[in-house]
């Protein structure tokens, strides 16, 4: 089998292409999720369950599990913390945070001065606003961020929270 | 809140990664965790229901798995829900939150490559009529291994 270098979408009625759409939606729940995905995209079920372990073994998948809304757990403080980081440190810094257990997600992303100065990206989430506020103080006491710019956007609402969807196919 | 039993918080304490790769996953979840392969699948039905349960599935690496690209607009207060129902309906957008900020709707936009992206990023900048704040990743530093759920904080009065 070859491997997945052709991410870059094929569109077709069924191949691997058809299983990343349709794996992007979920599995179904029955007793043999993948025979049933294997069905709608003319694979067998043996087929299906190879292209994923290779889609894993490669990181194009990152993990394969239950994907959970935190907001409908009760997880409803959810802010994005920006930082105006010197370009030569961004990196070490975000890798710092990212091992930080409160931090959720964390990313650098290019500045768009002057409206948007900020080069590193990260995500706490909490139960309650003042839980992440405290999580934070300490990040930044740990880390020396005293002097950095930040800003601290907790969000309001949630219009829409799903996955990504990657590939050329409608959907259903 | 949706009303969680242990078997709900086991399922997804175990389960967030490492789904078994196998052709009867739901079975092999359920030896685990000593209960039956139909009582997990209706667990996950009735999480899903509740809207606790997404979806069971892989979450894909965006970089690899297509174009992404973070984007924020700002729009008056009043205008906010309609502005944002216009960004989830178009193509590819797959999260939209309001943030406490004068950028006030943050939205992910997904395509298949980055000619289609950017595409989408016109059409929808040239629909709402205000300049749209792109955000490209540089790097990311963080692997989503699904976070552990602090239930204990939770239940906190």
């Amino acid at each position: 089998m070859s491997l997945p270098a052709a991410l870059p979408t094929i569109p077709g009625p069924a191949g691997p292409q058809r299983l990343r759409a349709l794996l992007e939606r979920g599995l179904p729940l029955t007793e043999r999720p993948w025979q049933a995905l294997a069905e709608q995209c003319g694979m067998s079920e043996g087929e299906v369950l190879a292209w994923v372990e290779c889609w894993q073994r490669e990181g194009l998948i990152k993990r394969l599990g239950l994907v959970v809304r935190h907001h409908a757990l009760g997880i409803r403080a959810n802010a994005m913390v920006v930082w105006d980081l010197p370009d030569e440190s961004v990196a070490e810094m975000g890798r710092r945070l990212a091992a930080e257990p409160a931090v959720t997600l964390c990313y650098r992303r290019r500045r768009q001065p002057p409206e948007w100065p900020y080069n590193l990206f990260c995500m706490i989430h909490g139960s309650r606003r003042e839980r992440v506020l405290a999580a934070l103080d300490e990040i930044v006491g740990r880390h020396g961020l005293q002097g950095i710019p930040r800003r601290v956007l907790f969000s309001l609402k949630a219009y829409k929270q799903c996955g990504g969807r990657y590939t050329h196919e409608e959907q259903p | 809140m949706a009303e969680l039993d242990a078997l709900d918080r086991r399922l997804i304490d175990a389960f967030q990664r490492d789904l078994p790769l196998c052709p009867r996953p739901f079975a092999a979840m359920a030896e685990r965790l000593g209960v039956s392969e139909a009582q997990v699948v209706q667990r996950l039905q009735a999480l899903q229901r509740c809207e606790v349960l997404s979806r069971v599935g892989p979450v894909f690496d965006h970089a690899r798995a297509g174009a992404s690209l973070l984007a924020a607009v700002s729009v008056p207060e009043a205008e906010r829900d309609a502005v944002a129902a216009a960004i989830n309906r178009s193509p590819g957008v797959n999260h939209n939150y309001a943030r406490e900020h004068r950028y006030n709707l943050w939205f992910v936009m997904t395509a298949a490559d980055e000619v289609q992206l950017e595409a989408r990023l016109e059409a929808l900048e040239e629909e709402l009529g205000r300049p749209l704040l792109r955000l490209p990743m540089v790097e990311g530093y963080h692997i989503d291994l699904g976070f552990p759920i602090p239930w204990a904080e939770l239940e906190a009065p």
